[in-house]
């Protein structure tokens, strides 16, 4: 075949352009649709942030530290700081419950994943821990109110229980991922030395898992720190500062927001407001310990 | 050859005994907690209901000095504003997730993710401030069944955003590429491979959106309007729900009024319990499933 | 039996050359009646069960005290899992079942009232990857003695010395005990192991390919190391390297798998066990014949 019985055609060279079709448009309105709601997610989000720092801004720092040292005014109407005993109140029904909480999640999750892994009892527990991070926080603080503030009257200790509750689960979750991340070889190490199985669970396995089990507790601990309806029903609402754990009324910046939310007297809104600034600088603090530790953790394997 | 006696018994097996016994005791807690709740608070509702019967469930007057008690427009209010919720964070979520997986340069996701994150941090208690201080002023919103459904749904858009990225990520991506090659957009990939794929774990993640949004208590209270038996359809009216009537009348609730409330909580603990139970099978099953193939 | 005799079969076909480096198998006094090596294990019948698969059957030998016992075979024939049973590692497994007689001298290993913990105190183990603590050099080997209760600062440190002396790896990090030992390369990792190992004064050192995840030098050193041991500890290691069976062991064992008609899976039994001379130039079952020269057909 020689090069002249080929025709010479002028064939123009196939068209890839993009072409304008309503399957094309309508793709890239989807696509925009998706970009608006990630902007209907950002603005609320930009719109709290903004509003807590420029009405709590204010209000917080104005006359450092008086906003977080003062006591609460007990006449709502009257203009001024603080919120001193709410922030106690805070750091002890959580730290409290924390103290209540990691302890006995980090063994439940050490029961579930070290000694019985498969066994019917675990699969329940692991059910029922699922099902327990969605009861509502409310019916938890009813919960305490009917067996423990009834008797016992309120304290921050009370709501520290309750809070206790909801961070339970969480931590049994976090810390058996975790468990689950220590490879097994180095648990055989350790038996292959003579170690029991308890000893080798504190000295090899809870180590190695620590820094993931931290920082999820961390961030346990966060959102405990913001609750409102367990408190509500179990520290009560005083106004001094009241360093005691266990007895009388304490209160915490969550209750303070909730109650002076409603009121129509600007002094105390702005005192909610400072209040909140307080919450939240205090949440994210504790959520970039826990980005901060995880990140560490990462980088050492 | 003489042979040793070799004891073998070991010592000190009684603290890894010990260990191991402690361990299942705290894991078992978690039951223990469960069920204490269930039998507490079932005790104390218990007097309401000799009061009211069945009609505590389908009467609309609750009148607490007249020892009337009816949870009706409660329940409503409750469904209500999770409805709403549910309408306004399912395509928002979703449109976020199909982005997050979809769309976004890789690099765009993580900021996406920690924006989220923030948003999860927010308490709910400052959402219901700033709902009751600044949302309800504009578009005089006023205080609402609308507020408070759009207050949850602010709420419950991490959880479902971040479930639906689970559920969408474990589509092959040979489903995926093979639909490309076919000549479609990116929108009929989507609606081809993804969506038909991940439909069960979507509903799965909607639903779990929807339990948190029933039992979200304190935004609820401060914005939803406190009003009395109102069963309506007019989103902008005062209402209220279970968690938020709780909450708010707990203060100055005497006797029966107090076993009311709990009832109330026992209700809204049956009803979000059956709903986090479906949705997490639901889940689990479309995932194992994803897996699978 | 003189070295010269077992290095043909009559028949004149040559079975595998004993590399000359095998002379340090008799570097200390012949075997002779007078001074038969003490019984360490005696085995009877093993079986071992996952489930109600018997995964081994039928393994009957003895192991005999201050020499390397090399178990040998095809893959899945079951060395490892024989191997885990002297030191209760099925324990850790779930739904693994031992039947049938080991006895650790005079004491049944898998008898009632038997601490597990204590059991491996006396026989030790090194994996086929090695498995450091992400802690120090020094934590690594005072891990088990700490596990011992033993608390004094000055023992725990003069016992660290000596077992990492004992591991030949001493001199490398003497200079760095307070380093992680993940920074070590693989050889020294495995040396490591085996001064962890050793530090808790064991009786057995049992080794599951304990050369197969490292180079060809390290593998020297290990072996090197293990003729060392060997007068200190008995050692029973597997490997799939018959090379290094005939190059190292005293004895050797031979197993393999037959199919399980019930499961459709492979069984694990023992072959032959004899010494290693025997099993290399003049074995008794066709099988293990086989096993030898189709390595090298």
């Amino acid at each position: 075949m020689s090069a002249a019985n080929f025709t010479a055609e002028i064939v123009a060279p196939p068209d890839l352009t993009a072409k304008r079709s309503w399957r094309s448009v309508k793709s890239a309105i989807m696509t925009g649709l998706m970009i608006a709601s990630v902007v209907a997610v950002a603005l609320p989000l930009v719109a709290v942030v903004w509003a807590i720092f420029s009405r709590g801004m204010a209000v917080a720092f104005h006359g450092f530290p008086h906003f977080f040292v003062d006591e609460i005014p007990v006449i709502a109407r009257k203009a001024g700081p603080g919120m001193g005993p709410a922030i106690l109140g805070t750091l002890l029904a959580t730290g409290a419950a924390t103290l209540i909480a990691v302890p006995l999640g980090v063994a439940g999750a050490v029961y579930l994943h070290e000694y019985g892994v498969k066994n019917r009892f675990s699969r329940l527990v692991r059910f029922m821990s699922n099902v327990m991070t969605g009861v509502p926080s409310i019916v938890m603080g009813l919960f305490i109110y009917v067996t423990w503030t009834l008797r016992f009257g309120y304290s921050a200790f009370g709501g520290a229980l309750a809070l206790a509750c909801l961070m339970l689960p969480v931590v049994i979750g976090a810390t058996e991922q975790m468990l689950k991340l220590v490879p097994n070889h180095l648990r055989e190490a350790s038996y292959a030395v003579g170690t029991s199985k308890s000893r080798t669970i504190l000295s090899v396995v809870l180590p190695a898992a620590m820094p993931g089990i931290i920082s999820g507790s961390l961030l346990a601990v966060a959102r405990a720190a913001g609750e409102t309806a367990p408190l509500l029903f179990a520290t009560g609402a005083a106004t001094e500062y009241n360093p005691n754990l266990f007895v009388e009324a304490n209160t915490a910046l969550s209750l303070q927001i909730f109650g002076n939310a409603t009121s129509s007297f600007a002094a105390a809104q702005d005192r909610a407001w400072g209040a909140a600034l307080t919450l939240v600088l205090l949440t994210f603090v504790i959520t970039l310990v826990a980005r901060f530790v995880t990140a560490r953790f990462a980088r050492r394997r | 050859m003489n042979e040793e006696r070799i004891d073998l018994r070991g010592q000190r097996e009684y603290s890894d005994r010990a260990f191991a016994k402690i361990t299942a005791g705290a894991a078992g807690l978690v039951l223990l907690i469960l069920g204490l709740i269930a039998f507490t608070m079932t005790r104390r509702a218990l007097p309401v209901f000799g009061e009211m019967g069945t009609k505590f469930f389908t009467s609309t007057r609750w009148s607490p000095p007249d020892d009337l008690f009816g949870a009706l427009p409660f329940i409503w209010g409750t469904a209500f504003t999770a409805a709403i919720a549910i309408l306004i964070a399912v395509p928002i979520s979703l449109g976020v997730a199909l982005f997050m997986t979809q769309v976004a340069r890789p690099g765009l996701a993580r900021p996406l993710i920690y924006l989220m994150d923030l948003l999860a941090g927010v308490p709910s208690v400052v959402f219901g401030l700033w709902g009751v201080l600044v949302l309800s002023q504009f578009f005089d919103l006023g205080r609402s069944f609308l507020t408070a459904g759009i207050i949850l749904a602010i709420m419950i858009i991490p959880i479902i955003t971040s479930l639906a990225r689970e559920v969408i990520d474990t589509t092959p991506p040979g489903d995926k590429e093979g639909a490309l090659a076919m000549g479609t957009t990116r929108w009929e990939m989507i609606t081809e491979t993804v969506l038909p794929h991940s439909a069960g774990g979507l509903v799965g993640a909607v639903m779990l959106g929807l339990g948190r949004a029933m039992g979200e208590t304190i935004a609820a209270a401060l914005v939803i309007g406190s009003a009395l038996g109102q069963i309506t359809l007019r989103a902008l009216a005062p209402g209220n729900s279970m968690p938020a009537v709780i909450a708010n009348e707990w203060g100055e609730a005497q006797d029966l009024h107090k076993s009311a409330l709990i009832a109330l909580a026992v209700t809204l603990f049956a009803i979000t319990i059956m709903v986090n139970l479906v949705a997490t099978g639901i889940v689990q099953r479309s995932m194992k499933r994803g897996q699978g193939t | 039996m003189p070295l010269e005799d077992v290095k043909q079969k009559p028949e004149g076909r040559p079975m595998i050359r004993i590399p000359t480096q095998a002379p340090a198998k008799h570097d200390g006094p012949a075997p002779g009646p007078a001074t038969q090596p003490s019984v360490v294990f005696n085995l009877d019948k093993l079986e071992v069960y996952y489930g109600a698969f018997r995964a081994v059957r039928d393994v009957s030998m003895q192991i005999f005290k201050n020499e390397i016992t090399a178990f040998i075979g095809p893959s899945g024939c079951g060395k490892t899992t024989v191997l885990r049973c002297f030191n209760r590692m099925h324990d850790v497994t779930p739904g693994a079942r031992v039947a049938g007689g080991l006895r650790y001298h005079t004491a049944d290993l898998y008898g009632p009232n038997v601490s597990a913990t204590e059991v491996r105190r006396r026989i030790g183990m090194v994996f086929q990857k090695p498995n450091p603590f992400p802690k120090s050099i020094y934590d690594n080997v005072a891990f088990g003695l700490r596990s011992k209760g033993i608390r004094s600062k000055s023992e725990i440190d003069s016992q660290v010395e000596k077992s990492l002396r004992g591991a030949a790896l001493w001199e490398e990090v003497k200079d760095r005990l307070r380093a992680s030992a993940l920074g070590l390369s693989g050889g020294q990792q495995q040396r490591l192991c085996i001064a962890r190992t050793i530090a808790v004064g064991p009786e057995v050192v049992l080794m599951d390919e304990p050369c197969s995840a490292l180079d060809p030098v390290a593998t020297a050193h290990i072996e090197e190391l293990m003729r060392e041991l060997k007068q200190n500890f008995t050692i029973v290691i597997v490997t799939h390297n018959m090379q290094q069976a005939a190059r190292v062991s005293d004895k050797t064992a031979f197993f393999t798998t037959e199919v399980d008609a019930k499961f459709g899976l492979r069984t694990g039994t023992l072959v032959e066990h004899n010494a290693t001379e025997k099993i290399f130039s003049n074995p008794s079952d066709e099988r293990t014949e086989r096993y030898i020269t189709g390595r090298f057909g």
